[in-house]
């Protein structure tokens, strides 16, 4: 009843890093509950990825073997059939998009509160869950008034576990009601292919919503231009259709480490930051001076881009 | 036809705000409705234009009486009739967590029995993205997540949603999905339109219909929350950026000599 479960991800044969960041989070946890951690690994060749995921504080791996890439109906009949078996006090499961995809129907079908996008979690005879609210203006603190609970957890927040560990391994006895497997993923595709690859500009000048308008995307064209810089954007560029998707920086579109990343107008949410934190050295010009941005920015301007932009641009001509 | 499309009024916070006890001081909170929803609302409206036969769109919202001018605007986009579910209990609820919006949305799905739901992803407050597959799996639905392609004529003639998933990373997964569903629109996946003059006039006289917790059959209990807000603060700055001061001009040449010392610029 201690114990807690946490449920590896993988895609198209790899290993998805927040795997590695659930066995961190599931032994603190376990730790502070005085419980086992069990790792879960769901469909795929699951005795080589058992194998890697067989880490440090790791008790206990049990392999579903059914199905080669994820489907959500499998993974929450799978998870709510490990849960029945296990007994768990805590289920841990990846803030990702298909951890999205199956979370919220295992905490349904167990009756079970979902605390989705942790970013930090304590227990003190209680679960208390840290996660930010308001696209990320504020944190929160939430306290689970229940003895048992879901919780996704948010990549990129705990450190991976690495170290090589012992633990049990074995096939989960599990076949699923097919009947009740009403979708089929029937294969995947890239989309931030075209004309220019943004993963291998030295320098990007990227764009975000302070633009404001499609007209305005020429300045920071200019900007690019003058730098000799290629140009990127965060999400709402896209959404909007002002630049193509393979200019998308992000956790949905590229991940990108150029020596220099020049962020315009960008205010910094989680998703854009994921794939942009690796870049050399970052600067960012934003009017809100408690912009995330700035908080992983090695140089910072608050100020009105449409002024700030337009000098910069002199400089360089 | 019948689709079902949940729209949510959001507070959108101002650059400079203050906490006052568990949330943002209301001072500094704009309301609008979820970014997410404009996409879902926009994806259902092209269901209905695209079909045949009659289509009818409508709307469910959790909120209090303000949200109709948000539910406006869904009714002026083309959203032809609307839900709003609130009284008192739901006002002093503390935390309307997945699990309580799940049991007002099911007993709404109970009345409306619709062949589809969109939601939009998340929403922009609390964020929680998890709203929408909860709610498929407690209404018996099929569902997909983070749908950012939708092919309109396979949920129309075929029963089955054809849709894109946005995985990270660029990838995105093809899945066929069977009706009835939920699914959860992401953005970018179409351009929601712009109300026209014509469908702000006609939102006027659209029924938004208000629904308690015992229309719905439902009690104070359906939004107990076992999850309990019990503290907000801004996030500690980590900040070591340097920042560069002065007027624009002055800014932006302290910027390009830091810049050229990267080698920016250098061809």
């Amino acid at each position: 009843m201690s114990d807690v479960l946490i449920v590896a991800e993988h895609r198209r044969g790899e290993i998805r890093d927040v795997s590695y960041e659930l066995v961190t989070a599931g032994r603190e946890l376990a730790d502070a509950t005085g419980g086992d951690l069990h790792l879960a690994v769901v469909s795929g060749d699951v005795d080589e990825f058992a194998t890697r995921l067989n880490l440090d504080g790791v008790d206990a791996i049990h392999t579903v073997d059914y199905g080669e890439e994820f489907n959500h109906d499998v993974y929450a009949q799978a998870t709510c059939a490990l849960v029945d078996d296990i007994d768990p006090q805590f289920v841990l499961m990846p803030n990702s998009v298909n951890g999205l995809d199956y979370a919220p129907a295992v905490a349904n079908r167990l009756d079970l509160p979902l605390v989705s996008d942790a970013v930090g979690m304590t227990f003190d005879g209680g679960l208390t869950v840290t996660r930010e609210m308001y696209g990320s203006k504020v944190e929160t603190t939430i306290e689970v008034d229940a003895e048992r609970a879901t919780v996704t957890i948010r990549g990129g927040e705990w450190k991976a576990t690495d170290a090589d560990g012992d633990a049990d391994i074995a096939a989960f006895d599990f076949a699923p009601d097919e009947s009740a497997i009403n979708s089929t993923v029937t294969g995947f595709e890239e989309v931030a292919g075209g004309d220019v690859d943004i993963a291998d500009a030295d320098v990007l000048v990227s764009v975000g919503r302070g633009i404001e308008d499609e007209e305005n995307i020429e300045l920071v064209e200019e900007l690019a231009d003058a730098l000799g810089a290629t140009l990127s954007s965060s999400r709402p560029i896209v959404d909007n259709g002002w630049l193509p998707k393979n200019r998308q920086v992000g956790q949905s579109g590229k991940v990108v480490t150029p020596k220099v990343y020049i962020a315009v107008g960008i205010s910094g949410a989680v998703q854009h930051v994921a794939g942009m934190k690796g870049s050399e050295t970052i600067v960012a010009i934003n009017t809100d001076p408690n912009a995330p941005i700035f908080d992983i920015a090695d140089y910072g301007v608050v100020g009105d881009l449409f002024e700030v932009v337009p000098e910069l641009i002199d400089e360089f001509q | 036809m019948k689709v079902l499309v949940t729209v949510k009024e959001v507070a959108e916070v101002e650059d400079d705000f203050e906490i006052a006890d568990l949330d943002v001081d209301p001072r500094y909170l704009e309301y609008d409705l979820n970014e997410w929803d404009e996409y879902a609302v926009e994806s259902a409206v092209q269901l209905a234009e695209a079909a045949d036969e009659e289509v009818e769109v409508v709307s469910v919202t959790i909120g209090p009486e303000r949200s109709e001018e948000t539910i406006r605007m869904a009714l002026a986009k083309g959203v032809d009739r609307a839900v709003r579910v609130w009284d008192d209990d739901i006002e002093a609820a503390e935390f309307l967590d997945v699990a309580s919006k799940v049991r007002l949305l099911e007993a709404v799905v109970a009345e409306e029995d619709p062949d589809i739901v969109l939601s939009g992803v998340q929403a922009h407050d609390t964020g929680f993205g998890a709203t929408g597959v909860a709610l498929a799996d407690a209404i018996g639905f099929e569902w997909g997540a983070v749908v950012n392609a939708l092919d309109i004529e396979g949920v129309l003639n075929d029963g089955v949603a054809r849709v894109h998933r946005e995985l990270e990373g660029g990838i995105e997964e093809l899945t066929e999905i069977d009706l009835p569903a939920v699914l959860t629109i992401q953005t970018g996946i179409n351009e929601p339109r712009y109300a026209s003059l014509r469908g702000i006039r006609q939102a006027q006289s659209k029924e938004i219909a208000p629904k308690t917790l015992s229309d719905l059959g439902l009690d104070f209990s359906a939004v107990e929350s076992e999850l309990f807000l019990t503290d907000m603060y801004e996030p500690e700055t980590e900040s070591d950026a340097t920042y560069f001061e002065g007027d624009a001009g002055e800014q932006a040449a302290a910027l390009a000599s830091a810049l050229r010392e990267k080698g920016v610029g250098a061809e």
